[in-house]
Formats: C-alpha cells, sequence, structure tokens
C-alpha cells in the first residue's frame, strides 16, 4: 500500500504541472489563439532561472518562486511584442509554427552551454524532511508542491473568471473590437495575458527543480503530454483545464502502480478514447 | 481565417502545363546526378526526404491539416521493411510493400482519430498520436529499443537489382521517388484534390454541397501517410537501419520545416526544401545542438518574413503555378 500512496503522490505532483501548463495554455490561447508550443521551453526556463538566481547571485528558493516566473514572463512578453503580434489575423497554424521554432531555439542554447545532464537543486531547509501521516511517509517538499500549485490555479480561476479585470479580459476574447471601442487597451491585454500564461509555466518549472532536476529538454516532452491534455480537457473552461491535469496526473500515478509498462502512454492512449467517445473534450467546445 | 498557401493562380490548364515542364527537367537533373559526382548517399537522402515532405504536404496544402506526428509513418514503415528484410528475409520489393502496407494500415487507425478534430487539435493529436507510438516502439523487443535495427541487408530487387551497388540504389530511389510524386500530382488534379482544396478553403460549403468531408480528409490522410510510409521504406535501403530518431517529434518538426522553407502548397516546394535542410544538415553537422538553433531560427524567419517559402516566392514572382 505505502508504493501505491506513493505513486498517487507523484501522480498528483505531475497533475499540479499539467494543471499549471494546461491553464496557460488555454488562457494565452484564449486571447491570441495561439497554442504555444514554447510552453516546455519556458517551463524549463523558469527551472534554470531559479538555478541561476541560486548559484550565481546567492538568492534562495523563496525570492525564485516569485523573481523567476515575473523574470520569464517579461521574456514572453517580449516575443509576443517582437513576433508573436505580427501573427494576428493568420491561420492558428503560423502561431504553433513560430512558437515551436522558439522551443527549439530556447532548447538547443540550452544544450548547447549545460549538456543533457540534469543540474541538482536542492530543497529549500524550511520544507526539507518528511511528516508520517500514519498510512504513508510524506516527503513535505511533495505536499508543499501540491498544495501550492492548486492554490495558484484557483487563484488564476478566480482572476479570470470573478474579477472586473478577468471579465475585460474574456470580453476580449469573444470580441476584442468591441472591447477595444470601450476604451480598453487590448493589444497591452494580449501582452500581459502571454506574461501570464508563462510566468505559470516558469512557476511549474521552479516548482519541479528540486524534484526532477533542471536539465535543458525538461520540458520538451512534457509538452506533449501537456498536449494531449488539453485535447482530453479542452480549453474552453479554466476550472476544466485545472480538473483534468490533476486527475490525468492521478491516472498516470495508479498506473504506475499497476501497469508501469504503459504509464508513459496512458495520457496519449486516454485521449484517443475520449477524441472516439466524445470528440470535442470533456469540458471543451468545438474547435 | 486566412488561408495557408497562396491562390492567385493562373488557369489551371496553363499551370498544369507549367508543372509539367519544371516535372521534366527536375527528373533529368536528379537522372543526371550519378554522372557528376556528387556524393550518392547524399541525394538518395535527400529524396527519401522530399517525398515525405511531399506526402505531408498533400496534406497541409491541399487538405489544411497540419499533421504534427508525420514521423510515425517514416519510423513505422522503416521498422517493418527493416524487419522484414533482415529477420523474415523477404525481398526487397515485398519488404516495400510490407512496410508501405503497415504505415497505411497505421493511417487508418489513427486518422479515424486525429480527423475528428480540426485547425490546431488536429496538430496537437497528431503530435500525441506519434509519441505514443515512439514510447511503444521504445519498449518492444523488434524494434531493439535505443539500438534499433542495424545493418540491414539490401538485396536484389526483383530478384536482378542489386541494391549494394550505389548507382543502381540510386535510379532505384529516384524511380520510387518520381512515382510517389507522381502519384501526389495526379490526386492534386484531380475531382478528389479540388474536393479537398475546396474543404480547406471552406469545409461548412462543402458540406453544404452535399460532399462527406470527413471520408476526403480520412482519404487524404491515410494517403499522405502511406506515401509516407512508401518514402520510410525506400530509406531503409539508403541508410541500412531504422531506428527510434525516425519515430521521435523532432523528425515531425523537420518535416514541417522543410515543408515550409520550400513553400507549403506548392507542387515542388518539399522537395527544394527538403535538399535545403538536408544540405544545411550535412554542412552543419560539426555544429552540435547549433543545428537545432538554426532550425529553430529558420522557422521564426520563415513563419514572420517569408512565408510563401521558396518555390512559393518564385511562383509569385513569375505569377506561375509551380
Amino acid at each position: 500500500m505505502q508504493a501505491l500512496y506513493a505513486q498517487l503522490l507523484v501522480g498528483l505532483i505531475n497533475g499540479s504541472f499539467y494543471a499549471l501548463l494546461s491553464l496557460g495554455l488555454a488562457v494565452i490561447f484564449g486571447m491570441l489563439n495561439i497554442i504555444n508550443f514554447a510552453h516546455g521551453a519556458v517551463y524549463m526556463m523558469g527551472a534554470f532561472c531559479a538555478y541561476f538566481l541560486l548559484n550565481v547571485a546567492g538568492i534562495g528558493y523563496w525570492p525564485a518562486l516569485i523573481v523567476a516566473p515575473i523574470a520569464v514572463g517579461i521574456f514572453g512578453m517580449i516575443l509576443e511584442r517582437t513576433m508573436l503580434q505580427w501573427l494576428s489575423g493568420l491561420d492558428h497554424l503560423y502561431g504553433l509554427l513560430l512558437t515551436f521554432g522558439l522551443a527549439l531555439i530556447i532548447q538547443g542554447v540550452f544544450q548547447n552551454y549545460f549538456g543533457s545532464s540534469g543540474l541538482p537543486y536542492a530543497i529549500p531547509d524550511e520544507l526539507k524532511g518528511g511528516m508520517n501521516l500514519g498510512f504513508m511517509f510524506l516527503p513535505v517538499y511533495r505536499g508543499w508542491v501540491v498544495v501550492f500549485s492548486l492554490v495558484v490555479c484557483i487563484a488564476t480561476w478566480y482572476l479570470i473568471e470573478k474579477t472586473r479585470l478577468g471579465a475585460n479580459l474574456r470580453a476580449a476574447t469573444e470580441n476584442p473590437t468591441l472591447v477595444r471601442a470601450f476604451g480598453i487597451n487590448v493589444p497591452r491585454m494580449i501582452t500581459l495575458t502571454y506574461g501570464l500564461g508563462v510566468g505559470l509555466a516558469a512557476l511549474a518549472g521552479v516548482l519541479s527543480a528540486p524534484i526532477n532536476q533542471v536539465r535543458p529538454l525538461m520540458g520538451a516532452d512534457l509538452i506533449i503530454v501537456v498536449f494531449a491534455v488539453v485535447v482530453i480537457g479542452g480549453m474552453g473552461s479554466i476550472m476544466g483545464s485545472i480538473i483534468t491535469g490533476f486527475t490525468l496526473g492521478v491516472i498516470e500515478g495508479l498506473t504506475k502502480y499497476f501497469y508501469p509498462e504503459a504509464s508513459n502512454t496512458v495520457v496519449f492512449v486516454l485521449m484517443v478514447l475520449v477524441l472516439l467517445v466524445k470528440p470535442t473534450g470533456l469540458t471543451g467546445r468545438a474547435a | 481565417m486566412t488561408a495557408m498557401t497562396d491562390d492567385t493562380l493562373p488557369a489551371p490548364r496553363r499551370a498544369i502545363r507549367d508543372e509539367m515542364i519544371a516535372f521534366v527537367i527536375m527528373a533529368a537533373l536528379l537522372a543526371a546526378v550519378p554522372l557528376t559526382g556528387i556524393y550518392p548517399f547524399f541525394v538518395m537522402q535527400a529524396l527519401c526526404f522530399a517525398l515525405l515532405a511531399c506526402a505531408f504536404n498533400l496534406l497541409i496544402g491541399y487538405g489544411g491539416l497540419l499533421s504534427f506526428g508525420h514521423a510515425m509513418f517514416l519510423g513505422t514503415a522503416g521498422y517493418i521493411t527493416a524487419h522484414a528484410l533482415k529477420v523474415w528475409g523477404l525481398a526487397p520489393e515485398l519488404g516495400i510493400l510490407v512496410g508501405t502496407a503497415g504505415a497505411a494500415g497505421l493511417g487508418v487507425i489513427t486518422g479515424v482519430v486525429a480527423i475528428r478534430r480540426q485547425g490546431i487539435y488536429f496538430s496537437m493529436i497528431t503530435l500525441a498520436l506519434s509519441q505514443l507510438l515512439y514510447f511503444i516502439y521504445l519498449q518492444t523487443p523488434f524494434t531493439h529499443g535505443e539500438d534499433g535495427i542495424q545493418g540491414v541487408p539490401q538485396g536484389h530487387l526483383f530478384g536482378i537489382f542489386n541494391l549494394a551497388n550505389p548507382t543502381i540504389l540510386y535510379y532505384v530511389i529516384l524511380a520510387g521517388f518520381l512515382f510517389g510524386f507522381l502519384l501526389i500530382f495526379r490526386t492534386i488534379n484531380s475531382p478528389f484534390g479540388e474536393v479537398l482544396k475546396s474543404i480547406r478553403e471552406n469545409e461548412q460549403r462543402a458540406i453544404s454541397l452535399g460532399y462527406k468531408t470527413d471520408q476526403y480528409k480520412l482519404l487524404a490522410y491515410i494517403l499522405s501517410g502511406t506515401l509516407a510510409g512508401f518514402a520510410g521504406a525506400l530509406k531503409v535501403f539508403v541508410a541500412q537501419n531504422a531506428s527510434l530518431t525516425d519515430v521521435h517529434w523532432t523528425m515531425s518538426g523537420e518535416i514541417v520545416l522543410m515543408t515550409l522553407v520550400g513553400g507549403l502548397g506548392t507542387v515542388f516546394g518539399p522537395v527544394v526544401g527538403a535538399f535545403v535542410i538536408i544540405a544545411m544538415q550535412q554542412y552543419l553537422a560539426g555544429f552540435g545542438q547549433w543545428v537545432t538553433v538554426i532550425q529553430g531560427v529558420i522557422f521564426v524567419v520563415c513563419v514572420l518574413t517569408f512565408r510563401r517559402g521558396v518555390i512559393g516566392e518564385i511562383a509569385h514572382y513569375f505569377k506561375r503555378s509551380l
């Protein structure tokens, strides 16, 4: 049973990353109509940013949790201003191709300087050790990742669904021209949205640095799984992305326990099944 | 939504005449390669990728479907052909047939799933499906995992042509490429191709005209996958191996890049793009990971400033269809 709970925990942690990443993808897609292929690359940049902050500037985990997403978010906003904005009005597929190119550039540059092996990032002192819950041993850091990700996901959901800023954002998704007529600066909003989505991915990167090591290709395979998550969940609903992300992480964890051979394919198989039964995705509207 | 391809095409009859002339020139140039002393291995490899890119282009350029998983056809056919030649000891022509049939079967299975969504969802689904196959091939014993199937014997085609002879192999690969190319060319200009283009332009209207668009898209997908598999089967004779690189998503990305550089939706663009990218990889092989970075830069530059691609720009300038 210990092993089962341990795999469930791993599943929940992966689920947190799926949720944070697919949430960012959904937010970006809503405003920019672009599927951000560079999402895995910016996730990796978040982790590297935390690594540099610690090893170059001596800045620890807690400040990095705020600084890294903001730094990478600003990098994302620069990308949006200099490149992505020129694609508005073109076929969606060009956005996919452009961000795929960006992902190749970012990952290639990091691979040149850091090779393909992982760099260690220590768990902060406050979160070291573990708790005995009676039925299982819970490493504190892993529990923290799950809880903190959940809080960030809910906060993002609240921001978009319940605040005035979020209302403007959703309105601009539906009809940008009309929203501009009300005097709202839509291009600036688009830039900030891209920054937010990228920042969420970078945050996931920082969270995963102590667990998964910091590697240039850490986001490359992850993003493909996240794409499958997005296809399963659909991008129509923020809450849908969060729930689908966590659920698929848990299912993957269970598969690791019951049938390990299928653990890295189970999400894709589920995607196929969902497409056969409900092609629009579990919460999505037709594309 | 703006169309991905250039539609300021001249009248069909003149277009086909231009394309036929270009085809004859291309075939003549390629047939002359062994006389020039150019390294035949390079051209053979480029021809396999050119056919692969043409097959991919059939789907995106004429069906409006961007597959980000075409490497799965290349890899699947490659594995089956290599296995058939090495383990079963089949003759080359049967090996190619079995490999291509395998890709066709894969096309039917994945097509039924992928065709259910359009646009970027289609791209994400094909990418996920090819990743699924990648993990399967990583684990099944017959692919030999990380090692791949090495030292595949080339044999005698139809019992006559010794494929171990580079010149004979070159002409066999060239014949295969030209056959595939003409098949795609014929498809594009057939009534089926016209319906496909109409679906790309306006699917709702095509449906209202009574076309079962899903069937057309599925057929185009299967055809594209089968031809990509044919390219993969031919490639086994050139490389004499089948490995995981051919199923990896980076390969799918390279196929997209070749077509984008040459010109999406142009007849000859994918061929030019394949030669450009393969040549670039050859010359920059010493630069390691910088090749990836350069490929990324080409992607970005093409999307931002050069969306018609090499052949698309030429065709646009001369107001011809190529």
